[in-house]
């Protein structure tokens, strides 16, 4: 019996029948759970950006989740000029399509960013980013913006919502990072969190963002206490990643120029 | 292995042949995910229908399969089982799924499965080979529930994400040991559990590779 089923022609048949029976299996379960898993990935988005947002209900169902988010305008802004742009134009039909994270690795859609300049260490930057805005009776109530860049062992990806004021911090939060649990992964204790509420991003003339992480606590009669946080303890190098990012983001190389432009009413 | 009766092979693996405890096998996983008990809860569940379904689909072919290829027919069978147990999990438990991120994918090369499939799938009919996956899934189950429990009670505070010790950064009195939340301790409690488990049973005690002699030579110092 071994000599009968150790033949080369035997091996073969055996290695090809069991290739296409378990491909099969494999890209059926892949294919069939396929509208699921996207389902559960936009969800997953929603669910982050109403929660930056200072709007997620705890509990909430995904219809809930799904009816919240409806209220919400997608536009996509070109970083550079801080104009919207038409979703066409980066080759999608809906905006919540496109995927600036995978137009950061495609050269035609981002550009280097000098190392000078890359205080968030991120490298590429896409042309074209993808913001949330929220109006109530014609006035601009929410504006929620895509942040990343580098703690100490992850890229942190989240989002970060500002009031109307477009200088008030609503909220911060990653959805996505690989920070020492108990350490820099406090980033997602939502004590930490609530602490950037109110917070303040610009200065009187909108120069430049002034976000700070700082040790030992922010004591109530600090200078510029409003653009500074309590560090977390134990994990100076992922809240310095944090500041950088934070302050990127919101600088000229960022989402500054529309910002300019959105209190401006210019778009 | 011959004549193993159902219950025996069902039941042996958790305590009497334990694949972490006794064999030392899937430990780097035993590492990885248990910081919470929700999280290891849905590993154990994977590990448990990976080894199951894959000893089944490895008996079920054992006669079949020449001796020349026989690994990366169980690679093959297993690493589809692992494939479409990370699909399921994406689709319906899509919170824990990115907990356990790479984890779930790395069952592929848990020694337990692949030892299973080889020490005992090849050799024993499909019925008892798909019990004997479900055994040495819950003996390994068995291991990751009890360092979870530790892990996620002392280095959180809190079991299943319900708060029982409150943490100090969150207005209680309970200063959280970051230590079990980072992967090493989990060496320290699987160390001590084995301790545990040989001195109640004595025979699962290793016979010493060599013995102390008595220190005869004095020596000046």
């Amino acid at each position: 019996m071994a000599k009968a089923k150790d033949t080369v022609s035997r091996t073969i048949m055996v290695a090809l029948v069991l290739s296409i029976v378990f491909s099969v299996v494999v890209s059926t379960a892949a294919v069939m759970l396929r509208p699921a898993q996207i389902q559960n990935q936009n969800l997953d988005i929603k669910t982050n950006i109403l929660s930056a947002a200072g709007m997620l209900e705890s509990g909430a169902s995904p219809q809930e989740i799904e009816d919240t988010f409806a209220r919400f305008d997608v536009r996509l802004v070109d970083l550079d000029s801080g104009t919207f742009v038409e979703p066409s134009q980066v080759g999608v039909q809906d905006p919540m399509k496109y995927d600036m994270y995978k137009a950061a690795s495609d050269p035609e859609m981002s550009t280097n960013i000098p190392s000078s300049e890359d205080k968030a260490g991120i490298k590429r930057r896409p042309n074209v980013a993808k913001v949330y805005t929220l109006s109530e009776d014609g006035e601009l109530v929410r504006v929620v913006l895509p942040v990343h860049g580098y703690g100490l062992w992850s890229t942190l990806y989240g989002f970060i919502s500002l009031e109307g004021d477009l200088n008030t911090i609503e909220g911060l939060g990653f959805y996505s990072h690989a920070e020492t649990p108990g350490l820099g992964g406090e980033v997602d204790n939502p004590r930490w969190k609530a602490l950037w509420h109110g917070k303040e991003v610009y200065d009187d003339n909108y120069s430049e963002p002034e976000i700070r992480l700082v040790k030992g606590g922010v004591s109530p009669d600090a200078r510029n206490k409003e653009h500074k946080i309590d560090a977390l303890s134990g994990a100076t190098l992922t809240s310095r990643g944090v500041q950088q990012l934070v302050n990127y983001w919101m600088g000229e190389r960022g989402f500054a120029p529309f910002l300019k432009n959105l209190r401006e009413g210019e778009v | 292995m011959a004549g193993a009766s159902a219950k025996q092979v069902l039941f042996e693996p958790i305590f009497s042949n334990n694949p972490i405890a006794l064999q030392i096998l899937g430990i780097c996983s035993a590492l990885a995910v248990t910081t919470s008990m929700s999280v290891s809860i849905v590993m154990c569940l994977a590990v448990i229908a990976v080894t199951a379904f894959s000893n089944l689909a490895v008996s079920l072919v054992r006669t079949q399969i020449p001796g020349s290829i026989r690994i990366i027919v169980q690679m093959t069978i297993i690493a589809s089982l692992v494939i479409v147990v990370d699909q399921i999990l994406k689709a319906y438990a899509y919170e824990i799924s990115k907990q356990l991120s790479v984890f779930v994918g790395l069952i592929i090369t848990n020694c337990i499965v692949m030892g299973r499939a080889e020490g005992f799938a090849m050799t024993n009919p499909p019925f008892l080979s798909f019990l004997d996956g479900i055994g040495n899934g819950l003996g390994y189950s068995a291991i990751l529930l009890f360092v979870a429990f530790f892990r996620e009670l002392l280095g959180a505070g809190s079991l299943f994400g319900f708060t029982l010790l409150t943490p100090v950064n969150e207005g209680g009195w309970y200063v959280t040991n970051g230590l079990l939340l980072l992967p090493p301790s989990a060496f320290f409690i699987i160390g001590l559990a084995i301790w545990g488990l040989r001195t109640w049973k004595k025979e699962q005690v290793e016979e010493a590779d060599y013995t102390l002699s008595a220190h005869k030579v004095k020596e000046a110092f």
